[in-house]
């Protein structure tokens, strides 16, 4: 089992990611400078948080023609497993791995704090070990975390059960997404973004170790 | 050689944050009267004269420099010609 940590320019969770899963998973995990397209036999790729390429032009924007996402993109064709964490949230739906976007905050502040989220689908590798309709608290830390789609697909992601977590509450919601998504995959659920950031809750020493229930499932979901 | 003058704004559908502060900002000097804000971007190109510059610029477009999930864009070509 080997966790493949992708670093753009401007990452800064990478550390973050590469911790929870060496430090609390046990597992292999290795940086992956975002000029490689080789992603050195990762058997989950996460794209981390952070601010990659500045903000610039849009968030992710920039990122999703790095030479690594065109690896990224072949991996999730096979049907690897792909995280998306924040900015990496807004890297893989600009790379359309996930249909939508992440616009800017409806109050405009940037939001740093826990908030809590429903497990919406428990069956799917992100989510296997939490149970649906669970409470977790973890926390976000974003500007540009406001999802949004047109109806038909919101329809889609509906039918298919592909919204995984939704901010427990419209106070919970930190950013006026739509229908209170925090975090979707694609069709195939071997992608999966969000906007809260389960590497920075598993340790209580950090104030929740609730990342463990998404982090630990990871690791079942990939065999 | 040719400027592009690219324009792009948030489709009209979504809300744009940005444009609601500095409605409410314009609001408070007093101009209560505005209806709506939007905030977008412009983006200049100078780029030579093709023959295929519209679509080129279309290109650019669709894949980069707007999402076409979130935003319109819309562009003139200035040629060095016509500015003369």
């Amino acid at each position: 089992m080997k966790f493949g940590i992708v670093q753009f320019p401007g990452s800064n969770c990478d550390q973050d990611a590469y911790y929870a899963a060496k430090d609390v998973l046990g597992v292999e995990a290795e940086y992956l400078w975002h000029q490689t397209t080789d992603l050195r036999g990762s058997d989950i790729v996460i794209v981390p948080g952070g601010f990659s390429f500045g903000d610039y032009l849009r968030c992710g924007a920039i990122a999703n023609f790095s030479p690594i996402m065109q690896a990224v993109k072949d991996f999730a064709s096979r049907g690897g497993l792909v995280v998306g964490i924040c900015n990496g949230f807004q890297v893989l739906c600009e790379a359309h791995l996930l249909p939508g976007a992440l616009v800017r905050n409806d109050g405009q502040h940037f939001v740093c704090r826990h908030v809590n989220l429903t497990v919406e689908n428990a069956h799917t590798p992100f989510t296997r070990g939490c149970t649906e309709g669970q409470k977790i608290s973890i926390p976000v830390a974003h500007g540009e975390g406001r999802y949004v789609c047109d109806e038909a697909v919101l329809e889609q992601l509906k039918a298919t059960r592909q919204i995984v977590f939704k901010y427990a509450t419209d106070e919970d919601n930190p950013n006026g997404s739509v229908d209170n998504i925090a975090g979707i995959a694609n069709a195939t659920f071997n992608v999966f973004g969000l906007m809260p950031h389960p590497e920075r809750a598993c340790d209580l020493s950090l104030g929740s170790s609730d990342g463990l229930f998404l982090l630990k499932s990871l690791l079942q979901g990939a065999k | 050689m040719a400027t592009v003058k690219i324009s792009i704004m948030l489709k009209p559908a979504l809300l744009d944050a940005q444009g609601r502060v500095v409605q409410n900002a314009l609001k408070s000097l007093g101009y209560e009267e505005i209806e709506s804000v939007r905030v977008g971007k412009n983006i200049e190109i100078q780029v030579p004269d093709a023959a295929n510059l519209d679509a080129q610029v279309k290109e650019m477009c669709g894949k980069l420099l707007a999402n076409p999930v979130i935003e319109d864009y819309k562009y003139e070509i200035v040629s060095a010609e016509s500015a003369k």
